[in-house]
């Protein structure tokens, strides 16, 4: 089974973690802009931070096999420097629109402060202006009425709810996001946030549709194997195998998709150039023949 | 020379718009006449970064398809020019970069950057591989050397294959650690255009070196070495390339 990972910071992670994921059967990822876990303390930062999304990490993902997408986006926690945040605010047009940028994300709140709310109703602008779907992160703390809130302003700017993703939903704000229309992703995390366990409970209860799995992996405990793990768990827990692709692969192209940047075509059939810019290199791989060139490679994976 | 390279910007936007016409819908065509216009007229360059990175979804990624007449027109133009493989996206980002004011040189270098500093890995390549087509190829060094640095892959191809501005430019250092990346990296040297030209004693040393290193940790030496070093040799030198090939050969037999 193929699957999607739409939401993984890619760049905090190992190229272990690549081939486990590569092998396990992903092969597409979308890493949302976010924090590096410390404040950026300047705009060359962020900018840096935005052209590695663009360039190098898809370069890297590339040379696993797996195609690379991202969003762009101010995160809530440093919408908080407002000076900077002012700063990057300004640069974002020019990275939003790039090849592979599928939303604007993830935005959203943090503490819920007036500094988090001006930087997230600018960027559900930008998203409109330039079409671009939305990436909503909930805050952790307060959560059920920062969720709330969260779809409340996207609303109130006009945004349709089919055109934003509300991500890190659990059995709180699941129902709520769903009944107003939105597409409900959920981070299975080993220890905080959703459990697989739980995960099969929430697909037994509301069925596929507008409901997607990832794994949020990033430089804290998590792990980039979360979405084949719970498609595995939840075909032995008898869930159909169309939910299981519905929510561990196609919901993200369906929700993703009409960016015009995130298409199926680009990793079922690349075109010849796109093969050669992508699927050429292997600096990663230090003296090991790329896998990239051998024969398509089958997932051999947790699930066949 | 700054009025050939002048003509050679031109005759390279003229081929580059009839390539273009053939392959795309006629409203692309119009966008892309337009925002050069528009461009070249100082219209400023907020249209141009928009144009530029939304030009692969706008014009399509397929390859260009270039007759044997076309590549000939190519070299014409510009000697050394091979776009024989480009990508149609690629030629119009190429299209768009050249259609920059550049009288101001400071002002076309300090847009270039921008170009550069904000561009994704497709992005990267386009414009490196535009290197050639420039004005103003004086200034352009660093921005070959930075190429040549590039951990990716196709980015340090874009720069060090096909593409003549990097025998033309960079000093010999820089070129000799040009052609010994393409060697660890396993790219063709044979594609680095003036290769021979630039063949030197001083890299046939660092080859020769190279080749022991891989021999001695019983690695194979990358076949394309042995060519790449021999135009650069003195007397002795080659004496030991033969020397070192045949025992590298024996190792594989």
């Amino acid at each position: 089974m193929k699957l999607i990972d739409p939401h993984v910071h890619m760049s905090a992670r190992t190229t272990d973690d690549y081939e486990a994921m590569r092998d396990a059967g992903v092969v597409a990822v979308i890493e949302p802009a976010f924090w590096v876990g410390q404040p950026r303390t300047t705009i060359g930062t962020f900018q840096d931070y935005y052209a590695s999304l663009i360039g190098w990490e898809r370069f890297r993902a590339a040379q696993f096999g797996i195609r690379h997408y991202c969003t762009i986006g101010l995160n809530s926690k440093e919408a908080n420097n407002e000076a900077l945040a002012a700063e990057v605010l300004e640069i974002l047009p020019l990275f939003a629109s790039k090849d592979g940028v599928v939303a604007i994300g993830e935005i959203g709140y943090d503490d819920q402060t007036p500094a988090e709310d001006k930087v997230y109703r600018a960027q559900l602008e930008l998203a409109k202006e330039l079409n671009l779907p939305v990436m909503i992160h909930t805050p952790h703390r307060d959560k059920k009425r920062g969720t709330s809130r969260s779809m409340d302003v996207a609303l109130e700017h006009g945004l349709k709810p089919g055109s934003v993703i509300v991500d890190h939903n659990n059995e709180e704000t699941v129902k709520e996001c769903l009944d107003r229309g939105f597409w409900a992703a959920f981070t299975i995390y080993p220890k905080t946030k959703m459990g697989n366990e739980r995960m099969v409970e929430v697909v037994k209860k509301y069925g596929k549709e507008r409901i997607i799995v990832d794994s949020s992996a990033d430089w804290g405990v998590s792990d980039p194997l979360a979405v084949p793990k719970t498609a595995r768990l939840m075909l032995e827990r008898g869930i159909p195998k169309d939910h299981v692709e519905a929510t561990c692969y196609g919901n993200a192209i369906l929700a993703y998709g009409p960016s015009g940047q995130f298409n199926e075509s680009d990793w079922l059939i690349p075109s010849a150039i796109d093969q050669r810019t992508l699927f050429e290199g292997n600096s990663v791989l230090r003296g090991q023949q790329p896998r990239v060139d051998e024969q398509p490679v089958v997932a051999k994976g947790l699930i066949s | 020379m700054v009025e050939a390279e002048c003509m050679s910007a031109t005759e390279s936007m003229t081929l580059l718009d009839s390539w273009l016409q053939r392959q795309l819908k006629a409203e692309t065509t119009a966008w892309l006449r337009d925002t050069c216009v528009a461009t070249s007229a100082g219209g400023g360059t907020r249209a141009l970064f928009i144009a530029f990175s939304t030009a692969g979804r706008r014009a399509g990624r397929e390859d260009l398809r270039l007759s044997a007449a076309d590549l000939a027109a190519a070299q014409e133009a510009r000697r050394g020019w091979d776009p024989s493989r480009w990508s149609i996206d690629q030629a119009v980002r190429t299209r768009l970069v050249l259609a920059l004011p550049s009288s101001d040189k400071k002002a076309w270098l300090t847009t270039l950057d921008q170009l550069f500093a904000a561009a994704g890995l497709e992005e990267l390549v386009a414009l490196y591989q535009a290197l050639p087509l420039l004005p103003h190829p004086e200034l352009l060094p660093p921005r070959i050397a930075e190429g040549v640095r590039s951990n990716m892959k196709p980015v340090f191809n874009a720069v060090a294959l096909d593409n003549p501005i990097t025998a033309e430019r960079l000093e010999q250092d820089a070129w000799n650690q040009t052609v010994l990346k393409a060697l660890f990296i396993a790219s063709p040297v044979a594609r680095m255009v003036g290769a021979d030209r630039r063949a030197n004693p001083k890299l046939a040393q660092m080859l020769i070196d190279y080749a022991r290193e891989r021999i001695a940790a019983k690695r194979p030496v990358p076949v394309d070495l042995w060519d790449a070093a021999r135009p650069g040799c003195n007397e002795s030198q080659r004496v030991e390339l033969n020397r070192l090939q045949d025992s590298a050969a024996a190792a594989t037999a």
